[in-house]
């Protein structure tokens, strides 16, 4: 198992410790997890799956919550619109 | 495409937290066939979450060695009595009971107040969740605020983490806060803890009448102002951890048709329900912290096994911790100067952004929603709703599956018993 | 304790008695609207909020065009909560025998200057590409629309409001007719006329009416912008809604102006508990997926259920209750209480004022029903 995964946040690549979730490597590369219907940024709020914040889309899939779901290698995460 | 998986068991619990793992344990003790279904792949819930705690690697012990069935998902319907489906990543569970023991614990009362929906403004236990699952706080600053002991508990292990702790403000008066510690006295695990805790934020200054007025900054929370008795003050911050204490998680209680009074499960002395055969225990039932979520979740797993007379053994001791509960539950009790914390363009519903101002047209929960579509977006009036209700004194809706979103396969995807694989044991 | 009086009380503030309101009003009545809850809170906050021209019968093509035509009319004013969306509806077509029906709605749409197209397979692709591969083809509808019925239904009384209407909401009516509605605090509105707009309680304030609840069920969808573009039906809905017996489920999804969608639909008759029913909702699920396969990954975030008011001919009951001179009818439109609402208002209103209606009233009066069991 790798200790560290590569993957890309909004088109730029990033390297984060395995174990890390995927709102997680968001915050830490600085990006928003979504656009709100009014056009706000949003990040994570409740931690713990809940509140919907932190919907990202992964690989092409919309409404996915970042904080329950674990980097893979190679993931494309982009802010969800 | 999701397999879909049946089991079988004579005591199904839901929720893997302290409540959760101790009625689960208890059960499986006593000879019978037990599963616990959390929507996390690790036991613990949320105040367990993470690290290695002794009680919590305890019960985990004896959940591993009395054989019971763990399984991940989320519960989202009853299709029919003795039946619950749960999502899992790849699976549809069908899980069959005699008895069901909930333990669903609770979330955190977050409140609007304008520029909450920044980036970086989170929840206090959201934010430790997010360090315990890998985010650098190391010399980041963090203002936490909000109300209850979960502020005391985050804020300490942010700083054990590394981060500047310019100030933590709790809304509970001075008063208050003071007749709490002699409530201390009566426990003296408690005393310990505080103290604990004391020396940990002993740098760390605490203000007591206080609460966040506004954060703000450009993208993200850049500052926070904080009213202090009256005095305003602004606090340069990375994050603002606010979280108003807790509230249970009662939506599957509802859906099975348990009694709630004042928004608490109902349960007698063996915490069962107003259902046959159903069980709460943990905060569901009244919000209590660890001890008594652990006791109660004994109560139920040695009532369901049938061990009435060991669980009775239980009862002086979650008596005192009730006690103790509710005292804490007076302190932290929301003031009503709370209520003008958001100003009318403050977003209230961050699932579908209504503002403070669209909602004040309305007379009830349902209006509102029918005609802002407040509480109709995926977090189904989990955030929005214990914030209409303490802003407007609005009784929330009843509730229908599924009580989480999930794929529409999910809803659509029971197959006809001959069809279900019966297994038991096993991780899934 | 007796209210002043009005020209007209309406009892029902759903999508029928909201476009009352707001027509009696328009004609210079004044009228009271009372409802035991809030407005649009029964089948129209329950309801898809499809606008739809329908052929099953010539009463029913000329109710629901004459209504289509008039939303169209009222689009410009319409604000931006009720999501009018003129999104067009999609007959979808599975095989030739369909494709067969398809021609024959064309027909008798082309026939009254309804504007249509004709789909093949290629075409029917292009226009939804998430419906499964090997359907033959269907037809468009472009005028038909969606909107979300409970602020249309608030828009109505508001314009109603304005010239003077006034809603008595959160009051329960016991008894009305004979000039009176009476509430169960005891106190009574008078009204030279009385509108029973009270939908699936319609029969109950009024006995003798026939309408029995239809039970319907729906899901919605989180966001997912661009995946379905029209209303689409499947063809074999028609043999669903013509069933008077069984409990039946068909393909009918739409687009909302969010990008959720909105999946049904289901028909079951003698269910009047208000709860999820499983089976129905596993099989309505299927079907669905059957069409449009993407539904299946779909982040489904709600289900309810809701109770259409239904008729034993199909065709609402707009007019006077024989036997009280002050009593009307505006009632039992089944699935297409948001479709002909508008209509109703209208020939209800010409009907008490004397104008000429636009379309004939004959099938839609009340008193139809007792002219039947007369020829019985």
């Amino acid at each position: 198992m790798l200790s560290q995964v590569t993957m890309t946040v909004n088109g730029a690549q990033i390297v984060v410790p395995s174990g890390t979730t995927v709102a997680v490597a968001m915050a830490i590369a600085g990006q928003a997890c979504r656009t709100s219907v009014s056009g706000e940024p949003r990040g994570p709020l409740c931690g713990i799956g809940i509140c919907f914040e932190c919907r990202v889309a992964i690989n092409g899939r919309p409404h996915n919550l970042g904080c329950r779901i674990l980097c893979e290698q190679g993931m494309d995460v982009r802010t969800n619109e | 495409m999701s397999k879909v998986g049946g089991r079988r068991f004579d005591i199904l619990v839901v929720g893997g937290g302290p409540a959760g793992m101790a009625a689960a344990a208890c059960a499986a003790e006593h000879g019978q066939r037990v599963g616990i279904i959390d929507d996390n792949a690790a036991l613990g819930g949320q105040i367990w979450r993470g690290q290695s705690e002794p009680a919590a690697s305890k019960w985990a012990e004896r959940l591993r060695s009395s054989g019971v069935t763990v399984l991940c998902g989320r519960v989202f319907q009853q299709p029919e009595p003795c039946t619950l489906l749960a999502e899992g990543e790849n699976i549809l569970h069908e899980l069959r009971y005699e008895k069901l023991i909930l333990a669903t614990g609770a979330r955190e009362r977050l409140l609007p107040f304008p520029g909450w929906t920044l980036p970086n403004v989170m929840g206090a236990g959201g934010l430790q969740a997010m360090v315990k699952s890998g985010f650098p706080i190391r010399g980041k600053r963090v203002v936490v605020a909000g109300t209850g002991p979960l502020l005391l508990a985050v804020a300490a292990y942010l700083q054990k983490h590394g981060a500047e702790i310019p100030i933590i403000c709790e809304q509970a008066s001075w008063s208050r806060l003071a007749r709490f510690s002699m409530a201390l006295l009566g426990h003296p695990g408690k005393i310990v803890q505080a103290l604990q805790l004391k020396r940990e934020l002993a740098s760390a200054r605490f203000s007591a009448n206080s609460w966040p007025v506004a954060a703000s900054g450009e993208g993200r929370v850049e500052k926070v102002t904080i009213s202090q008795t009256g005095k305003i003050e602004t606090f340069p911050c990375d994050y603002l951890a606010c979280g108003f204490h807790l509230v249970p998680n009662v939506e599957l209680p509802l859906l099975l048709g348990c009694q709630i009074q004042n928004g608490y499960v109902q349960v007698d002395d063996f915490q069962r329900t107003t259902v046959t055969d159903v069980f709460c225990a943990g905060e569901p039932t009244g919000i209590g912290g660890v001890e008594s979520s652990l006791v109660e979740g004994e109560i139920a797993g040695l009532t369901a096994a049938g061990r009435i007379a060991e669980a009775s053994s239980f009862f002086g001791r979650r008596g005192k911790l009730r006690r103790f509960a509710r005292s804490r539950d007076r302190t932290f009790r929301l003031r009503p100067e709370l209520h003008s914390l958001p100003a009318p363009e403050t977003i209230v519903c961050r699932c579908e952004d209504v503002r403070y101002s669209h909602l004040r047209e309305h007379k009830s929960w349902r209006a509102a929603k029918l005609q802002t579509r407040c509480g109709m977006g995926p977090c189904q009036g989990r955030i929005c709703g214990p914030a209409a209700q303490f802003l407007f004194k609005w009784n929330p809706d009843s509730v229908r599956p599924p009580i989480f979103p999930v794929r529409v396969e999910s809803m659509a995807g029971v197959s006809a018993p001959a069809n279900l694989e019966l297994t038991t044991g096993g991780r899934e | 304790m007796s209210q002043a009086a009005y020209d007209v009380a309406i009892v029902g503030a759903g999508i029928v008695g909201a476009a009352c309101a707001d027509e009696f009003a328009r004609r210079g009545m004044r009228v009271a609207i009372v409802d035991r809850d809030l407005v649009g809170g029964g089948a129209t906050a329950a309801g898809m909020g499809h606008i739809v021209t329908m052929d099953d019968s010539e009463a029913q093509f000329a109710l629901t065009r004459y209504s289509q035509q008039l939303w169209q009319r009222l689009r410009p004013e319409l604000p931006s909560d009720v999501e009018y969306e003129q999104c067009g509806t999609i007959w979808v077509a599975v095989d030739e025998e369909e494709m067969t029906e398809v021609r024959r709605k064309r027909g008798y749409y082309g026939q009254r200057d309804v504007p249509t197209e004709v789909l093949d397979s290629q075409a029917l692709r292009r226009l939804e590409p998430n419906l499964r591969p090997g359907l033959v083809g269907g037809l468009l509808v472009p005028e038909d629309a969606v909107l979300y019925p409970p602020c249309a239904a608030r828009f109505l009384i508001e314009r109603a409001q304005k010239r003077g209407a006034e809603p008595h909401l959160g009051r329960s009516v016991t008894a009305l007719g004979r000039g009176r509605v009476r509430i169960t605090d005891g106190s009574e509105i008078t009204a030279k006329i009385v509108v029973n707009a009270a939908g699936t309680f319609a029969a109950q304030l009024t006995p003798g009416v026939e309408i029995k609840s239809r039970k319907g069920h729906l899901v919605i969808t989180d966001r997912y912008a661009g995946f379905l573009r029209h209303q689409l039906v499947e063809l074999g809905y028609l043999k669903s809604a013509h069933s008077v017996t069984s409990d039946s489920v068909a393909f009918n999804v739409q687009p909302r102006r969010t990008g959720q969608v909105l999946i049904g639909s289901s028909r079951q008759y003698g269910a009047d508990h208000r709860e999820v029913d499983g089976e129905i909702l596993t099989r309505m699920l299927q079907r669905a997926q059957e069409y449009m396969p993407g539904l299946a990954q779909m982040s489904a975030l709600r289900a309810w259920t809701g109770f259409r008011a239904a008729t034993p001919d199909k065709l609402p009951l707009i007019g006077p209750w024989p036997g009280d001179d002050s009593l009307f009818l505006a009632a039992g439109h089944e699935g297409l209480g948001i479709t002909m609402a508008l209509a109703t208002a209208r020939i209800l209103v010409d009907q008490i004022t004397g104008t000429k209606p636009e379309i004939p009233i004959e099938p839609y009066l009340p008193s139809r029903a007792a002219k039947e069991h007369a020829h019985a």
